[in-house]
Formats: C-alpha cells, sequence, structure tokens
C-alpha cells in the first residue's frame, strides 16, 4: 500500500534513535504522518467524489483582530451538512496552549485533528528548546503541514492567534497551504457580513470592553444574515498573560437584547402581498 | 441544491376539533443569505380556507394570484365560498396544467367546512398529486424535521388553544433544525366563527 512519506519536511530530527525518550516522542508525530492512501487507480478523483461525505461544517463565521490592548478571537457555534443543522454547540476555538488560540472553518475534523496536532508540536518544541514557541514559528508550523498535505482535499480556513514576547500575534492559514500575518482576519461563509461590521466599528486604540462588543457584534450580525451560521457567539481576549474566555452569548436571545422590538427590525417592513 | 431549496420555507398544517391551524416561517432568502424576516408563506383563500405555499418564492406567488382569480370566478359563478375540498381539487388540476414545466411549488391546504365545521387538510407535489390527511401535512426545505415534531406531538381532537400550541412547537422546533428557514412564524387557527392570527417571535439565526 502507498504511504505518504513527509519525514523529509518535518523540521525535527529523525536520526537521533540513541534517546529511548526522543524516541517514545517521534512514534506520537511520525504515527499522523503516514496515513494509508486508498487503492484506487484514480486518487484524485476519489477524493474530490469522497468529500462531500467527511465535510460537514462548512458554515461558519469566524473572526480575530489586534489592537492595542491585545487580540480578539470571536466565533459562532454552528455545524451543518447541507441546509441541516447538524449543531449548535460546536467548540470552533482550540485552545492550543495557554497563549495560543486556534480557529475552526472548513471541515470539522480536519480543523480539530491538525489543531491538536499542532498543540503537540508546539508541547515538543518548549521541551526540546526550554522556551514557549512564538506565533509566527507554530502558524508556520501549521502551514507546513498544510502544504505537504496539498491537493489531497484537507479543507480548512483557520486563525492561529496568540502572544509572545514580541507581543500580539494572528496568522491566517488555509488548507491550500497559504499563510498570511495581518492584524484583522474574518473567515468562514459569513465572513463577508462580519468584515461589514467589523471593518466599520475597528479603532486600533480602542478600549478592551468596546474591542470585546465589536467582536460579538460583528459574529451576532454575520449570525442574523448567514444561514449557517448560528447558535451562540464566544469571545476570547488573548494578552501576555494568555488567553481567557470574555463571552459566550445564545443568539437567541442576543438578539433580542439588540433589537427589543421585533417589529422594529429594518428586516421586519411591509408585505407586498397584503394589499393585493 | 435544488430549485425548492432556493429560498427557504417551513409550513406545518394540522386539524383539531372543529378547527384546523396553518403557519408558516417568515425567513426570505437566497440560498444561504437572509433578506427578510416577514415574509409569510400562508395566504387567505377565504375566511375558513388557508393555502401554505412553499418551495419557489416566485412561482408561489404567481400560483397564489392565479389560485385567488379562480375563485373569484368561482364566487361570481356560484355565490359562495368555495369548499376546502373543491379548492383542493381546483389547485390539483391548475398545477397538472402545467405537468411538463411544472410550478416549483408545494402547496399545503388546511380549511374547515362551512357546514359540518369538519376539518380539511391536504398536500400535493408540483404537479397535483393530491395527499389527503386527516391529522396534519407538512412542506418546505425541513420535512424531515417538521415530521418528526408533528408525528411525536399530534392527538386527535385537540381545542384550538391547545392546537395552536402544538402547531407553534412543531414549526418552531423543526425549523431550527433547518438552516433556510425559521426567523420567526406565523400561525393561524381557524374555527367555526373566527380565525386567530399570531405573529412569534423564534431564533434568528
Amino acid at each position: 500500500m502507498d504511504k505518504l512519506d513527509f519525514s523529509g519536511l518535518c523540521s525535527r530530527p529523525f536520526s537521533e534513535k540513541s534517546s529511548a525518550h526522543l524516541e517514545d516522542l517521534s512514534a506520537i508525530t511520525s504515527s499522523v504522518q503516514d496515513f494509508p492512501l486508498p487503492q484506487v487507480q484514480d486518487v484524485d478523483r476519489f477524493e474530490s467524489e469522497v468529500m462531500a461525505y467527511v465535510k460537514p461544517n462548512h458554515g461558519t463565521t469566524t473572526l480575530g483582530f489586534i489592537f492595542k490592548h491585545g487580540v480578539i478571537i470571536a466565533v459562532d457555534s454552528r455545524a451543518s451538512m447541507g441546509s441541516y443543522i447538524s449543531s449548535q454547540t460546536v467548540k470552533k476555538v482550540i485552545e492550543i496552549n495557554p497563549y495560543l488560540l486556534g480557529t475552526m472553518a472548513g471541515g470539522a475534523a480536519d480543523c480539530q485533528f491538525w489543531q491538536r496536532n499542532l498543540g503537540q508540536q508546539c508541547r515538543l518544541y518548549e521541551l526540546n528548546n526550554g522556551k514557549r514557541i512564538s506565533v509566527r514559528a507554530a502558524s508556520k508550523l501549521l502551514a507546513n503541514v498544510m502544504f505537504s498535505y496539498k491537493g489531497y482535499g484537507l479543507s480548512m480556513g483557520t486563525m492561529v492567534a496568540g502572544y509572545d514576547p514580541t507581543g500580539p500575534g494572528l496568522y491566517y492559514v488555509d488548507s491550500d497551504g497559504q499563510r498570511t500575518k495581518g492584524q484583522i482576519f474574518s473567515v468562514g461563509s459569513g465572513s463577508l457580513y462580519a468584515y461589514g461590521v467589523l471593518d466599520n466599528g475597528y479603532k486600533w486604540d480602542m478600549e478592551v470592553e468596546d474591542a470585546i462588543e465589536l467582536g460579538r457584534r460583528s459574529i451576532y450580525h454575520a449570525t442574523f444574515r448567514d444561514a449557517v451560521s448560528g447558535g451562540t457567539v464566544s469571545v476570547y481576549h488573548v494578552t501576555a498573560n494568555g488567553w481567557k474566555k470574555v463571552r459566550g452569548d445564545d443568539v437567541g436571545e442576543l438578539h433580542y437584547e439588540y433589537y427589543p422590538a421585533a417589529e422594529a427590525h429594518p428586516c421586519f417592513g411591509t408585505d407586498p402581498l397584503e394589499a393585493a | 441544491m435544488s430549485i425548492f431549496e432556493y429560498n427557504g420555507a417551513a409550513i406545518v398544517a394540522m386539524a383539531g376539533k372543529e378547527c384546523v391551524a396553518i403557519g408558516s416561517d417568515l425567513r426570505f432568502g437566497v440560498q444561504f443569505q437572509t433578506l427578510a424576516t416577514d415574509y409569510k408563506k400562508v395566504y387567505k383563500i377565504h375566511d375558513k380556507l388557508f393555502i401554505g405555499l412553499a418551495g419557489l418564492g416566485t412561482d408561489a406567488q404567481t400560483m397564489y394570484q392565479k389560485l385567488k382569480f379562480r375563485h373569484n370566478l368561482y364566487k361570481l359563478r356560484e355565490e359562495r365560498n368555495i369548499k376546502p375540498s373543491t379548492f383542493g381539487e381546483l389547485v390539483s388540476s391548475v398545477l397538472y396544467e402545467k405537468r411538463f414545466g411544472p410550478y416549483f411549488v408545494s402547496p399545503v391546504i388546511a380549511g374547515l367546512d362551512d357546514k359540518t365545521s369538519a376539518p380539511y387538510i391536504c398536500g400535493m407535489d408540483t404537479i397535483g398529486a393530491i395527499e389527503t390527511a386527516d391529522d396534519f401535512m407538512v412542506a418546505g426545505t425541513a420535512p424531515d424535521s417538521l415530521y418528526g415534531m408533528c408525528e411525536s406531538m399530534f392527538r386527535p381532537d385537540m381545542e384550538p388553544e391547545e392546537l395552536f400550541e402544538t402547531v407553534t412547537q412543531c414549526l418552531m422546533s423543526g425549523a431550527d433544525r433547518d438552516a433556510l428557514s425559521g426567523w420567526g412564524a406565523i400561525v393561524y387557527v381557524i374555527t367555526k366563527d373566527k380565525v386567530v392570527a399570531r405573529t412569534l417571535k423564534g431564533r434568528m439565526d
């Protein structure tokens, strides 16, 4: 059976087999790097056919931005398969370590697996080097994995956010292998709606409370317009002391907090057929 | 994606004791984009007869206009309101006229018989195959969820208030599992001497 061998791409040295301890560690990480390929003539075609079955959680809204007092990460919590809502309580922020967060958009399994794998790699980095990994390096580890699996049908659009000695960091990494550093990102089917609110309200020197509210409101508006985003809005704040979850609001209640009178909402107008 | 899922809808009709209820969600969208949250999909034919039209919005509106026209002609000729079962046959034949290029709608009809106050409920496919039911009928983009709710909540011979509560719960909970419907609902309860319409607040995501 064909196997993918990415040992050449791995930054960790494989040759040092002298230490039993190191051997154990290599067993952990190398095991994820040789998935068996299906025994079919045309792998590419088979993968694209099978993709439809392994891609729940397509609808999502996530956002992240850097401002004066750190990084804000905000996400929704809906998972869908086509138009069916399969869950309203998905955890789309992955807590890689106390200073690093990853967000989830695209395939749920791909995101969960590779972000946990990233957590593992980051921990090994700490053990080997005696210091915490930078956001830049962590996002690069993930991007390298994404690049090595390019063309195999992984589906993820993720943000890696955190704090290191150089300050706050925010990177966008996706399954095409793209990795971009930035101040403001929004990822997922509802991202355009979120950008609308986010870009309008963003200021570098915002107060922490205002930044949290901006993140929450941006996700709320995305859940309102985008049918496949919804559930709850979760907001995280990352500072030099690590990340902290600061909000978790059910959109079902949040809407009526923002718009107490249902009829007063701009989407509630007159019915053209009523006159007929 | 199917043309039936272009705009999104959830419709439920249920029979009670000398009463019927019919309701729809309020979302109007284009695929996954929500455009309005005040779009009713249940139309009044006369005081004791309502029709819910799920499916493609443009065809639903055209169908309603056609049916209203046909009912007006019927009234001029017969000098009385149409019977729910007769109206069902009318809708069916209007749909079958377009057998090879159908209107993309799935109608649900709910009405009370003028004389006996017996509830009448039926649904049909796009080309007019009638399916009558003496308990409930659903249509829209989440029929599985709606059927599941109705199947477990329905009890025979409910009074108007209980019927309203049951239809509301079925509609709202069913639509909560569907991305293309929801954003509030409207429910009509038809009894022999009045119609009660209630607009309901729901999840707006």
